[in-house]
This record gives C-alpha cells, structure tokens and sequence, in this order.
C-alpha cells in the first residue's frame, strides 16, 4: 500500500514544485531586464544607508551603548542585525504585497497562469520562493558588509543566513494574505505605516526592554521583534533558548499566512 | 474665468478629497513615529553621551519637519506625476484645453505645497506638545517647509516627465530621497561625515531646510547665515521649475 | 506566400490521437448554469462540442457567452448541471484538463515586464515544458503569428492587432486539443481582424478544435461550423450558419428607408410583400426569397422609399428574428 501511495505522492509534490517554479521563472527572466535589474541592486543600498546613519552616524553621539543585560558593544553592532532582519522584511514584503497586487489586479497576469495546470496555491508559493531569492541575495550582501565592518563575524554570518530566510517566509507569507484583501493602491499607504512603525519599534534602534512597559508587550506579539532578536542573538554570538522561542513563532507566523493567501487567492481568482 | 493654474491645482483638491486618509497616515503619522523612535528611545542614548548641547528629542524634530516636507513633496511629485502621463494620462486630456504647460507644472506644484503646509503645521503641533518648540521664531519654519517643498517637488517634476518606467522612482527614492534624509543633518550634525559626503549634504535641499528650521525651533544661528540658506533653496526651484517646464513639453510633444 | 510556408513548418498532427472515444464530445455540457449571487449568467444550456469542428456562441454582450467560456476553462466552477471536457470533470481534474486547453482571453493578459519571445517561453514553462523545447515552440509559434521581428521587443509598444497574434500564440504553446477563443476580435481594426481570421482558419484547418465567442455575425459565419445562438443566458438556435439562416430567415432581404418620420405606418402598407417584416429604429428590413420581385411590388404599391437595398441574409438577421434585438447596438 505504502509502496505504492509514495511515489505517487513523491511525483504530485514534484510537480507542483515544478509549477510553482515556474512562477518564479517568470520573476527571473523579468528580473534580466534593464529598468527592473537596477530596482534589484537600489534595494540592497537601503538598509546599508540606515546602518550607516544610524548605527554609526548617530553611533557617533553615543558615547557607550549598554545592554539591558550589562554587556557594552558598539551602536552599530546592536543596529545591524535590526537593518538585517528589516531588509528581509521589506524585500519580502515589496515582493508579495505591492507587486503581488499589481501582477494579480493590475497587470491581470494570474488571468492568464490559471489557464495552465497552475493552480493558486503553486502561484502562491512561486512567488513566494521569488520573494525569498531576492530576500536572500541581500542578505548575504549585507551580511557581508557586517563582516567587512567588524559587526559580525563571518562564522556566525553563515548561522545567520539561513535565520533570514525564515524571517522572509514569516513576512512573506503574511503579505501575500494581505495583498489579496487590498482594494486600492490607497490601501498601500495603510500597510506602509504598519510595517514602518514595525521597523521602528521593534527594538531595531534600542532595546525593547528600555520601552515603556505597554509597548513592550506588544512589540513581543510582533512578528518583526522576533526576527530582530533571533538575528541579534546570531550575529553577536549569544545563544539562548529563547531563539527557538523566536524561530517557532516566526514559522508558525508564516504557515497562517500561506494558508490565509492560497485560500484567499482561490476565492479572488476563481470566480 | 479662473486662471488655468488654478483649475490645474482644483482638479488635483478634487481628486485628494477621495484619498485624503491615506494620505493623512503616510505624511502626518510616519513623521510622528520617527519622532517618538528616535527622539525617545535612541534619544535617552544619546543624551548620555552630552555631545549635542541640546535635547536630541529637541535636535531631531526640526529636521524630522524639513524632511517631512522632503516626503512628501517626493511623493506627490513622482507618481501622481507618471500616471498624469501614463496611466490616466491627465496632463494629455489638459493639453486639449486652453491650460498651456506652465499651468499644469505650477498648479500641480501649487497642490503639492499646500499638502506640504498641512504636514507641517501638524508636525509643529506635535512638536509644540513635546515641548520641541524652544524660540518665537518657530512659525518661520512653515515658509521654511514650503519653500523645500518647492525646491524638492519641482526637480522631481523635470524626472518623472522624463523617465519612461515608474519602476525608476524606486532608483530616485534609494539613490537621492532616502540618502537625503538620512545623511542631510536631520539626525547627527553632517560635521562628522567624510568630506566627499559633507559636500553632498551641503549641495542637497534638505540640509540647508534641516538648518534653517532648526534655528527657527531652537533660535540657534544657521551654519551659513540665513539667506543663503534661503538663496540656495530658492536657486534648486527656480532651476527644477524650468527643467520642469522644458521636460512637460518635451514629453507632451508628441 | 510566406505564410504558408512558415504554416508548414509547424508540426501539427493531422488526426488527434484522444484518451476519450471517438463517440464522445469533447465538451459535453447538459443543463449547464452559472449563476453569481441572484444574478444568473447562464441559465441551463445543452452543447456538444466534436474533435476537430469549430464551435461558437453568438450572442450579445452579457448573453453569458464569456461565462460559460470560462467554465470551459475551468476557472470558473458551474453552479448547476454537468459538464465533461475531454472526459474529465472540470471541478476535480481542473489542472488535467487545463493542461490540453489553450485559452485566449477576452482581455490580454500578456506580461508587460517581458519580451514578446519571453511571454511564450514563461508560458510554456507554466505546462511543464522543457527550456529547449520551449524555445524552439516560441520560435514556431511566432512564425506562425508573424511576430518574429517583434521576437525581443517589450509588449507594451506592440499593436493590438499584433498583441492579439500574441494571445494566440500563447494559447497554442502547450499544443492543444481544444483552443478557447473568447471574443478573439473584438476591438481590432477590420485589417488586424483579417489577419487573426486568417491565422485561426489555418489552425482550424489542420483540425484543432476550436470554441470561440463572438457578437459579430460575420466572424460566426467566416470560422465556425457550427454555433448557437445564446441571449440571456439561453441557446435559441443551434446550427450550422447556413441551417440557422434557412431555418430562421429567407435568402434575401430588401432594406427600405423612409424620407419621412415615421416609419411604423408603412407596416401596414407593406403587409402582405414578402414573408416578414421587422422594424428597426432607421429602417423596415422585409424578409423574401426573392428581393427583387419584393422590391417591385413595393413601388407598384406607390411607396416611394428613399432608399433601397436588397442583400442575403445573415447571421443578424437570425438573431433578429430570434431575439427581436440587433447583436451589436
């Protein structure tokens, strides 16, 4: 019985995989193209200008910088990893929310994909791993860039780098479901403020343990002060187990979201 | 018969009442949470450290409002300016009236000001509520506003006429706006970066804005002196207005 | 000349080689309907759709020709009846089924951020096709359309006549059994039209079935062997176009205009000329076998009509006949 279920199963999973990489080609083979290539490489300088004007250009006017838990280690150590986990964010964010909604209400280019054998949950997850590729490429430049300036070393980069990519699916997954319940682009601005106050207040620019206590709370309910702390716990080097505190929350995170876009993109697509 | 810049700056009024929340949102609220970010949490850091001489709730507030004006006055200037050519193509139904193409620049301009204005009279208002306003000066920072506002929209008018996908502001927003805000003094003093970057900032809008609205909320004298800080601000309008014109007609040309 | 040529090329099989039996439709639907809300959009119909004909739906904007194409498709779920597409069920086997349609959509939906070439290339790839076969089937395929200048230009500054050929061809990336061709003309240029008339006639000629929507009777009569006709929701007549026009109109019609206002009282005046009149707001149409004879008794009657004109019937005048509206207002 067994013997024979699994290879069926095996080749159905296959195939699916297949088709949901299909999506992501189309991304790829977009992605070579002049106008679309220089918004690739724009979107690795942002974060690199944040960590530079505020972990080391305000570092500056910080004269020591303790932790909550004693130890003293440079502003721009303590920023960088918060840029790391934000960066993730925003590339996964921008992929499955805004382009997501352009390619699926504006450019109608899903209209055509569900004419093929693809279906909405293999259109979810393509675009999901696109999100993910293009998350992961600026995570290695910028990790890179930490190890190049002392923030890190290149051991932990590597610990660290796989770290990113689930806090890209916790975001991404999340996005796409939100993307499929966007009227307008004027819905955008609503999402813009949200994922801003996330980047701020997510104990990316000081600890959240010196927020006032209300806050803290919330922050800890947050998706993105998980991913903060997870990537600060690798890259300076201090482990604990709340790390696979913050690591199963962010997958938990992103299963809900996949589920919520599939589900929803069938509903939208299908009429 | 109004004026055509003025049925140019009423089309647009129209069309804000329909998404004014939004807008609300993005150019009054993200300036508010910066504040608070920085100028609580990080600012508790900072003053530790004494460097300022000043508050860093109290340094960062006013170039928080000049930048304000910067976003936007970059907002507004880029894609409504696209899809006025692109999508809803606008500015081709205004070139079958009597509205000639300094109207459409001028009245569209005008509109994005008065946007700018009301950020920044919200912004002051919180500021004020911080206690972040130290001098009577403080209402000098609204002309201040505008005047960035006008010597940021109107280049980015003459760029968005010009390029041909709106994929290209994302290169605008990482390559000017965002380093703008950033490195342009709004929040450490531009004396501590390296040169080639000092000289940047001192060419960029913003930083002479980021001056010139400090001294007015703190009373504090300019780095350069007042009016050449207004000089230099006037100088990027007058020549982002004229690009502007000449890429309008260019692109309407046809 | 060329275009036949470039036609040789493409390796079609002549005979289909199908899983169903001969016997079998490849579309069967019975009692079909679609409804959204309280609003029903297809309200039960009955079609049969054989190997290798052209099939169409002739009807009106909003007869529910494009939702029963999207059924078709199987992106859209029926709300009652049965439906069999290639043996299959379109609700369970949707990805099976849709593997061996080839869809061209009503609106382009063509990918502005790619070239011409790349739009067949991602595409077949969405079928499972290989990257070489892929692009070898591009290269065909835009021979075929006659795109192959265009091959790596962006779609954007393409012609909608030339983004059309390019729906088309995409439709035919993955070899299909049966294309779905919704409205496959509309909004072009009588020279654009022309020219996807001309490409679609060769497929149908190479015996790819085809099923196509349209509300112009001349495009009905140009591809299809047969058609329905659909209004509301309902089929009202099913055919060949030839059969539909001798079963619902005669060979010729007089088209008569009146210099003065008022049209309706020559009806009366007319009455007995012919089988059948029909008045439209701008002029009387009178249905006989023969015009000429109708025409002459029109003046023998003394009416002095401003205008005259006596052609064959068509499709239009079926639908008129049928539904008593014209198809395109």
């Amino acid at each position: 019985m067994v013997t024979l279920v699994l290879p069926r199963l095996a080749a159905r999973a296959e195939q699916r995989f297949q088709r949901a990489a299909a999506v992501t080609g189309r991304n790829v083979t977009a992605a070579r193209h002049f106008g679309y290539w220089w918004v690739l490489v724009s979107g690795f300088f942002e974060p690199v200008l944040y960590l530079l004007s505020i972990g080391v250009g305000v570092g500056a006017l910080i004269k020591s910088f303790t932790l909550p838990d004693g130890r003293v280690i440079p502003y721009a150590a303590f920023v960088a990893p918060a840029m790391l986990a934000a960066s993730a964010m925003n590339g996964a964010l921008a992929e499955t929310t805004m382009n997501f909604f352009g390619k699926m209400k504006y450019l109608r280019l899903y209209d055509g994909v569900l004419a093929t054998p693809v279906k909405p949950f293999e259109i979810a997850l393509g675009e999901l791993m696109w999100a993910l590729v293009r998350g992961s490429i600026y995570s290695v430049a910028f990790l890179g860039l930490m190890v190049a300036m002392g923030l890190t070393s290149a051991g932990w980069a590597l610990v660290a780098l796989p770290a990113t990519v689930i806090v890209g699916l916790a975001f991404g997954g999340m996005g796409m479901a939100i993307a499929t319940y966007v009227r307008s682009w004027q819905d955008f601005d609503y999402i813009m403020v949200v994922q801003f106050a996330l980047f701020l207040f997510s104990g990316t620019f000081a600890p959240a343990g010196s927020y006032p206590l209300v806050m803290q709370i919330v922050v800890q309910l947050t998706p993105l002060y998980h991913g903060v702390e997870l990537l600060r716990g690798l890259t300076t080097g201090v482990l604990g187990w709340g790390l696979l505190g913050h690591t199963a929350y962010l997958i938990a995170f992103a299963s809900i979201g996949l589920a919520i876009a599939s589900r929803r993109m069938a509903v939208l697509l299908y009429k | 018969m109004a004026h055509p810049t003025y049925a140019v700056f009423e089309h647009q009024l129209v069309s804000y009442r329909r998404v004014w929340r939004g807008s609300v949102l993005s150019s009054f609220l993200l300036p508010v949470l910066f504040l608070l970010a920085m100028g609580l949490t990080v600012g508790g850091y900072v003053d530790r450290g004494g460097g300022l001489g000043v508050r860093y709730l109290d340094f960062i507030a006013p170039g928080l409002l000049a930048s304000t004006a910067l976003q936007v006055a970059a907002g507004e200037a880029t894609w409504p300016v696209h899809a006025g050519f692109v999508w809803h193509r606008m500015y081709h139904g205004m070139r079958a009236t009597p509205v000639r193409i300094p109207d459409m620049v001028r009245g569209h301009i005008m509109y994005i000001l008065l946007r700018v204005a009301l950020s920044a009279v919200g912004f002051l208002v919180v500021m004020a509520l911080f206690g972040a306003v130290h001098s009577a000066w403080a209402p000098a920072a609204l002309p201040v506003a505008v005047l960035v506002g006008l010597a940021t929209a109107a280049p980015i008018f003459a760029y968005s006429a010009t390029i041909s996908t709106d994929g290209m502001f994302a290169v605008l927003f990482r390559f000017a706006v965002v380093p703008m805000t950033l490195f342009a003094g709004v929040f450490f003093p531009v004396d501590s970066l390296p040169l080639a970057a000092r000289a940047l900032a001192y060419v960029s809008p913003l930083w002479h804005g980021v001056e010139l609205t400090r001294a007015a909320t703190l009373g504090t004298p300019t780095a350069w002196g007042g009016w050449a800080h207004v000089s230099f601000l006037v100088m990027w309008s007058v020549a982002g207005y004229l690009l502007a014109v000449h890429r309008f007609s260019r692109r309407l040309a046809d | 000349m060329v275009l036949r040529k470039s036609l040789a090329d493409l390796s079609y099989p002549r005979v289909r080689v199908l899983d169903v039996s001969a016997a079998e439709p490849l579309i069967a639907a019975h009692g079909l309907v679609k409804r959204f809300g309280d609003f029903t959009a297809v309200a039960g119909i009955d079609v049969d759709v054989r190997a290798g004909e052209a099939f169409g739906f002739l009807g009106p904007n909003g007869a529910g020709k494009s939702s029963t194409m999207r059924m078709i498709g199987c992106v859209s779920a029926p709300s009652g009846g049965t439906l069999r597409i290639l043996g299959m069920d379109p609700v369970r086997d949707g990805p099976a089924i849709r593997a061996r349609l080839g869809v061209c959509p009503q609106q382009d939906s063509l990918d502005q951020d790619i070239t011409v070439r790349e739009n067949l290339t991602v595409y077949a790839r969405y079928f499972g096709i290989s990257r070489r076969q892929a692009r070898q089937r591009a290269d065909e395929l835009l021979e075929f359309v006659q795109l192959t200048e265009r091959a790596n230009d962006k779609v954007e500054p393409l012609s909608g006549g030339m983004k059309r050929r390019l729906t088309i061809a995409r439709a035919l990336v993955n070899d299909p059994a049966i294309v779905l061709l919704d409205e496959p003309t509309t909004g072009l240029d009588p020279q654009a039209r022309h020219l996807v008339w001309e490409r679609l006639f060769q497929l149908k000629q190479r015996g790819v079935t085809l099923v196509l929507t349209t509300h112009y009777m001349d495009e009905a009569e140009q591809l299809c062997d047969r058609l329905v006709v659909m209004d509301g929701g309902r089929i009202g007549a099913e055919g060949s176009p030839r059969q539909l026009i001798e079963r619902y109109a005669t060979r010729e019609v007089v088209e008569l205009r009146f210099s003065d206002a008022t049209l309706d009282s020559y009806l009366g005046k007319l009455e007995g000329i012919g089988e059948r009149l029909e008045l439209l707001p701008d002029r009387i149409l009178l249905y006989a076998d023969d015009g000429d004879l109708a025409v002459a008794a029109v003046h023998e009657r003394q009416l002095r009509p401003s205008s005259v004109l006596v052609r064959r019937s068509t499709l239009e005048d079926v639908f008129l006949h049928l539904t008593g509206r014209t198809l395109v207002d």
